[in-house]
Parts: C-alpha cells; structure tokens; sequence
C-alpha cells in the first residue's frame, strides 16, 4: 500500500510548490546589471540632434533612467506617474527613446506631457543591447558614482514608485 | 445574439455535463440500467452544445463581431478569413473552447465505438469523460467566458497574435490538442477500471488503440509545432526547451511509455498497476501543461495574459482531478494489479527498463521546467533553466534507451537467453559501431556525441532490418504472402521505431555538421557558406493584408551555377506594430539551406544570418514515421472489434 500512495504525496507536494508559485510574479527578474556601473552611451538629444548626451553628464547625482517609446502601449500607463514624479522634483528623469522616430517622439511628448529632463534618441536600440533592455518600459536607478542600483522592468506604477523607488532614491541621495 | 446563443449553448452543456459525470457512475456502482444508460445520450447532447458554442465563436470571428470582447482582442478587420477562423483558438478563452470541443469529440467516439464494452464499464468512462468536462465548463463559464461582451463595442479589434499568423498555427493547437486531451480516453478507461475492480488484458485491449490514436495526433503536433518553430521565430533551431514545449513532450514521454506497457499487460498480463499509473500521469501531464500554459506561472515565448483566478481554479482542478485519481490509484491498485513473473533478460524486462527511462525523462522535464519556480517559491532567487540542463540530462537517459529499443523487440518473452541475443545482433552492433567511428572521420568531424548519435541511430536500423529478416525469412511462402501474413500492427512497430532512427540521424548530423554566419550585406555583396555563394540581391517594401514587408532576395550559387533564391523577409505587422521574421529556407534531403533578415543598418545594408544545415529535415520525417507507425498499427484488423464481437455474440 505504502509505495502505491508514492505517486499522490510527489504530486501534492509539486502543487504546494505550484499554488505558493501563483502568488510570485515570473517577470519580476533582477538585472545582472544591479551593482555594477551602468553602461557608457553617448547618443543625441531627442530635442536637438546635434546636441549629445552621455551618462558621464549625469555623474554627481542620483537620476533614474527611463527607456519608452511612442509605440509602447504600456509606456501609455506609466507616463502620468512619471509626469507626476517630475512636477515633484524628488529625482531628475532622463528617457531614452528605444527605436522610434523623431516625429512622432516628440508628438508624444508634446501630447501627454514631457516628463524627462532631457531625452536621447537610441534609433537603433544599440545602447539597449547595453543595458540589457528586452522590454519597453523599463527604468533604472543610477546612483552618484554612476552604479545601476535598481532595474524596474514593466510600466512603474504609483505603488512601486511610492514603495520601492523613491525610498531608494532618498537613501542615495544622503549618502 | 448569436454570442448569447453560444453561451447558453456552453451553460446547457455544463448540465448536461453534471448529468453524464454523475448519474452513470453511481448507476454503475448500484448496477441500475436506467442511470447508466444515460452515458451515451448525454455524451452526444454535449457534443452538439459545446459544437454550437463553438461554431457561435466562429460565426462571431468571421462577421467580425467586435462587441464580443474576445473577438476583439484576438481579430482584426484586416485579417484574413483563415487567421480570423484560427483566432477562435488563437488566445486563453477560445483555446479552452477547443479543449472542451475536443473533449466533447473524443467523448463521442467513446460513446459509438464501444459497442463491445459490457454495461457498466462503457458507464464508467464516459461519466469520468463527464467530470473532466465539467471542470473546463465550470472553468469557461466562471473566470474565462470567449462570450463576453465589450460595451461599447471596438471599432476595430486589437488583431490575432501575428506569431500565431502562419499556416502551421491553423492546424498545430488543434493537433496537439487532439493528442493532449485524446488521454483522456486512456486515463477514463483506467479510472473506470480502477472502479470497477476489474484489471484485466481485456481492459488493456480496449485501451490501447485509443491511447495510440491519441499519440499520433501529439507526435504530429508536436512535429508541426518544432517546424513552426523553425521557419517562424528565425533562428534556425527546431527545439527550444520552451516551458510550453515541455508541456507537450512531457506527456509524449509518458504517452509513448503508455503504448508499449499496454502492450505487455495485453499480452502477458503484467506491470498492471504501472501501466494504470501511466494512463494517469499521462493525461495529468497533459493538465498540468494546460495550468503551466494558461496560469501564468512560468514566463515563455508562448505566455498568455495571466489572472490569478484562473491560476487558482485550474490548481483545484488538478488537485480535485489529479490527486482524487492518484489516491483512488493507492487505494485499489495493491488488491486488483497482480502480474505474471518474468525473467530478468525477457522482453518484459527490456520493455520495462524502457518505461522506466522514459518515465524518468519525463520527470527529468518536469523538474527542469518546474525548478526555476521551486527555487523562486523557496526564497532562493531567480534563475531560468535552459538547453544546457535539458540536453545533458536528456541525452544519457535517452542513450541507453534507444539501445535497449533496438533489443527488445528481438528477445522473447517471458524468458530470453543473452547469448543467443548476443550472437543475432553481433552483425548489427558491428556495423554500427565502425561507421559511427568511420563516417564523421570521413565528413572531417569527430565528437563523442555525434559517434554515439550515429551508432544509436545506424544500432536501431540494425537490428530492425535483423529483426524483419527474421520475420520474413526461413519460410518457403512467397515473399508477398509472408509480408501479408504479418500483422500491420508490427509493422507499425517496425516504421515508428526506424522513425526514431531518421530523428536521431537528423538530429546528431545537425547539430554536430551545422554551421551559421552573421554578416552584414549590402546590394551585390557575396557570403560564402558550406561551398555555397549567397549573393545579396538588395530588399524590396511589399504590402501585404495586414502588414507591411521587407522582402529580402539572396540568390545561391555553387561553382557559378545557379542553385536557387531565398526570400527572407522582416514583417511588420501594422495593428499591433510588431515585426515578425520570416526566414526564407530552401529545404532538401541533404541540406537546408537558410537566411533570416536581422536588423536594418546604415546605407541600404542588412544585417544577414544564414545557416546550412545538414539532414535537419530528417528530424521532422521520422516524426512522421512515427506518426504513420502508429496509423498502420491502429489500421490493424484485430481493433475492428466492433464485427468480431457481434459475431461472437452471435
């Protein structure tokens, strides 16, 4: 008897793993890139092409670096917290605009409201490949020295604002 | 309206279903005529409504209904009518339909083919066909209703997945679906044994052409799926150890350990209560793949949109489903599965040896696609299991078992002598050893792995070739009626097992002979590949109904000779703005020939990728092998039961 109930306690051990395995997001993946500095770039202003910027610039401060574009349909639902988050004035916000055009960049902007203080154009997603971008949105939070101390994959929401980012952010910017 | 009917048409068949998953069981059980009688009108009235239902979706998906929710998130009015029809299956809602309807398909057979089946037993399996419907009903009507409505309605829908937009996705869910929910059968044919008391070679008889039937439909799914695969996402691989694949392999691998155990429990009466645990897990698996696809739980290229509810139902499904068949298992199989002895070198040996592998392989699956979860629900972190795991497990359990396959067929049963065995394979054995040493010399190439794959593969087309010589020889009958006079049910055997044979070809030449570049092309630039010449002939912008293509033109050339263009081509389709490879192939025997368009670069260039790879068809052929083994030995003339019972009773 013993050996034929073998089989249904393997199984319901692999559902308890399953049911706790429900309540755990697969897409909420640490970024090998966390720790480390982020990656070179320096590419033109979305604004101004002939302008460059380089994360060199931002060295010094704590600023979060948000990768969208005008044809992701998430960036829709991040967009009001980032404006909200720039009116704040907690964190400065840079964009990167991930393989878009110009024109219709800059309609986005100018319809839903530029959050960022300055945005580059990676028109061929190759500063992406650097940091390690398989979606759109994505952000991350870069501290003085220029380390990736967080990545946030997916559209930020109030609540990740308010509980994961913006103590973060505090905490670096008294160190 | 038409959606409202197809609603009402699926709650009607959840009653009809409560009728059939109840009334015939318990009727079984009191031995009451009336209550069992029930079963089969019950099992045709749910065929017809969850039919309707389903041709309801359909109709709303050809008239582009888009005040139906699914409709509108799965269709657009671009779409070709084709891809408008395959949307029914093409997201969450419509493919549980398609799993329902298939059930339903799968129910009816039972209930018109089981004319020999005594009373109580036919009761017995539809009724737990009854229950299984049930559950994907209930699950339909609560949390994942395809009839919902969008008020207001969309202009236009959100468009069909443009992956799933190909040929290969019009036919390759509903096969495997076949082949997944054909289990059922199998597993309601255990539980209703289980019940009943009754463990029998009839039971096993009955058995195994439904469980072959249904393992056909998954070898072809599977097939189509790995050819889709291959074309579509333009990488060239053929397997991907996807969370999904494994979903489908993994009760491929318990399927096929299934056929050859019912084989031994017909035949000799023995390995009764693990032939029943195969018949179980087997279509558990097939569950279970049905949760990892459509719960959420584990991200893949395949994923759906994820709501925990329906996480949540599909796990007390399973545990309901699963976990009530496992403990009925521990509870009747000790007193009813007593087996007949064998030796230890006899083909019952060998056969279960083999079971034993592919089970293990199958476990090997499991947990490889489960661990990155485990780990994540213990607090470990984060890790994703990939083609390295799979493939060193995969290959040692999957080694010996093929040598064994090459065996087993040949020694006798219940008591084979190894000697005797040893001198009739020694031709065999020899010959595939030299060559699998010899011949990657000769092609300039030598790795443990492609040696042990060619003599795997030249062992088992060894010791067939012996073992159909064996069988046609020695007689003084003319070759035709010696042929005739052998069952098509081993011939069968003969034809899926030298399908293993051409799969593990294929697969060995590939990946040890493949070769790839990626380059960078602009108009008139030469890629030289394999002796080949791949001359970039420059990208031209065509339109197609729903997207918009770059198409590419690369004409191939040997020695100045003109060999053949490939088009590959970069789509974007348009409601979605999501680009799509299309890799333009030209297939053959020996070779394919292969280019994917990458990325556009600076002044008209193209970043190119083009592979040769060798035999890499062969792999998609033995699986039709396979599949076609299993049709001739279901064409056999000892499952036309229906007559010889009728005469029988006569």
């Amino acid at each position: 008897m013993k050996r034929f109930l073998l089989p249904l306690v393997v199984f319901l051990i692999v559902m308890g793993f399953l049911g706790v395995g429900l309540n755990l997001d697969p897409r909420e993946v640490p970024s090998p890139l966390v720790g480390k500095a982020a990656p070179t770039f320096n590419l033109p202003r979305l604004d101004d092409p002939e302008k460059k910027i380089s994360n060199k610039d931002m060295l010094g401060q704590v600023w979060l670096f948000n990768v969208w574009a005008s044809w992701c349909g998430a960036c829709r639902e991040e967009h009001p917290v980032l404006v909200e988050l720039a009116k704040s004035g907690a964190v400065p916000v840079y964009g990167m605009d991930y393989k878009d055009t110009r024109l219709e960049a800059r309609q986005w902007l100018e319809i839903g409201g530029n959050p960022y203080v300055a945005s580059v154009m990676d028109a061929d997603g190759r500063v992406g490949i650097d940091y390690g971008v398989y979606g759109v949105p994505e952000t991350y939070v870069i501290d003085k020295a220029g380390i990736i101390a967080y990545k946030q994959i997916g559209p930020i929401t109030e609540e990740v604002l308010r509980d994961k980012i913006l103590p973060l952010v505090k905490r670096l910017q008294a160190q | 309206m038409i959606p409202e009917v197809g609603h009402f048409a699926l709650i009607l068949a959840l009653l009809v279903a409560l009728v059939q998953g109840s009334f015939p069981i318990i009727g079984a059980a009191r031995g009451n005529a009336v209550w069992m009688g029930l079963a089969r009108p019950a099992a045709r009235a749910q065929f017809l409504l969850i039919a309707v239902a389903f041709l309801c979706l359909a109709y709303a998906f050809a008239t582009m209904d888009y005040s139906v929710t699914y409709v509108a998130t799965n269709s657009n009015s671009k779409l070709p009518l084709q891809y408008r029809i395959a949307a029914v299956w093409g997201g969450h809602e419509g493919s549980l339909l398609l799993w329902a309807m298939i059930l339903s398909i799968w129910t009816v057979a039972v209930s018109f083919f089981s004319k020999h089946l005594p009373d109580a037993m036919r009761a017995r399996i539809l009724g737990v066909m009854g229950l299984i419907s049930i559950g994907f009903l209930l699950f339909m009507l609560t949390v994942s209703n395809p009839f919902e409505r969008l008020i207001p309605a969309a202009m236009d829908g959100r468009d069909l997945n443009p992956l799933l937009q190909d040929p290969g996705m019009v036919f390759h869910p509903p096969m495997l679906y076949m082949g997944y929910v054909g289990f059922s059968v199998a597993f309601a044919f255990a539980i209703a044994a289980l019940l009943g008391g009754e463990l029998d070679a009839a039971w096993a008889r009955w058995s195994r052409p439904w469980t072959t039937m249904a393992w056909v439909f998954l070898t072809a799914g599977i097939m189509a799926g790995s050819n889709w695969a291959y074309y579509e996402l333009g990488w060239g691989g053929w397997w991907f150890w996807d969370a999904v694949e494994n979903a489908s392999f993994m009760p491929w691998l318990v399927g096929t350990a299934l056929i050859h155990s019912l084989a031994v429990t017909e035949k000799r009466g023995s390995f009764k209560a693990w032939t029943v645990l195969l018949a179980i897990c087997a279509f558990s698996l097939s569950l279970l793949g049905t949760f990892l696809v459509r719960s959420g739980v584990l991200t893949s290229v395949h994923a759906f949109a994820t709501d925990p509810r329906r996480g949540l139902f599909i796990l007390a499904f399973l545990v309901v489903v699963i976990g009530g068949s496992l403990a009925l298992f521990a509870w009747r199989a000790p007193t009813i599965a007593r087996g007949g002895k064998f030796d230890v070198v006899s083909r019952e040996s060998f056969l279960l040896a083999n079971n034993v592998l592919l089970a293990v392989a199958a476990i090997s699956v499991l947990f490889g696609t489960l661990y990155p979860l485990f780990l994540d629900a213990l607090g470990l972190g984060k890790i994703s299991v990939g083609p390295p795991y799979f493939d060193t497990v995969f290959a040692p359990l999957m080694a010996p078992a093929l040598f064994l396959m090459g065996i087993g067929p040949i020694a006798s049963w219940k008591q084979a002598a190894l000697p005797e065995l040893a001198k009739r394979l020694r031709w065999a054995f020899g010959v595939s050893v030299t060559t699998a040493v010899i011949l990657p010399l000769l092609l300039g190439h030598w790795t443990p792995m492609i040696g042990l794959g060619l003599f795997l593969a030249l062992w088992i087309i060894g010791t067939t070739v012996n073992l159909v010589r064996q069988r046609l020889g020695g007689t003084e009958q003319p070759l035709v009626v010696r042929i005739k006079s052998t069952s098509r049910s081993w011939w069968g055997m003969v034809i899926a097992h030298l399908g293993i044979a051409v799969f593990t070809l294929g697969v060995t030449i590939v990946k040890g002979f493949e070769s790839e570049i990626a380059v960078r092309m602009q108009t008139g630039d030469v890629a030289h590949l394999a002796g080949y010449d791949f001359t970039f002939e420059g990208v031209t912008e065509a339109e197609g109904p729903n997207y918009t293509t770059s198409r590419g033109q690369i004409r191939i050339t040997k020695s100045g000779k003109e060999r053949t263009v490939l088009a590959p081509e970069k789509r974007v389709y348009t409601v979605q703005n999501m680009p799509m490879t299309e890799a333009g192939i030209s297939p053959g025997i020996i070779h394919d020939l292969y280019a994917s368009l990458g990325e556009p670069l600076d002044d008209g260039a193209w970043s190119v990728r083009i592979y040769h790879k060798p035999m890499v068809e062969w792999i998609w052929f033995g699986c039709l092998m396979m599949a076609f083994g299993g049709l001739l030995a279901l064409s056999d003339k000892r499952y036309r039961l229906k007559k010889r019972t009728a005469k029988q009773v006569q």
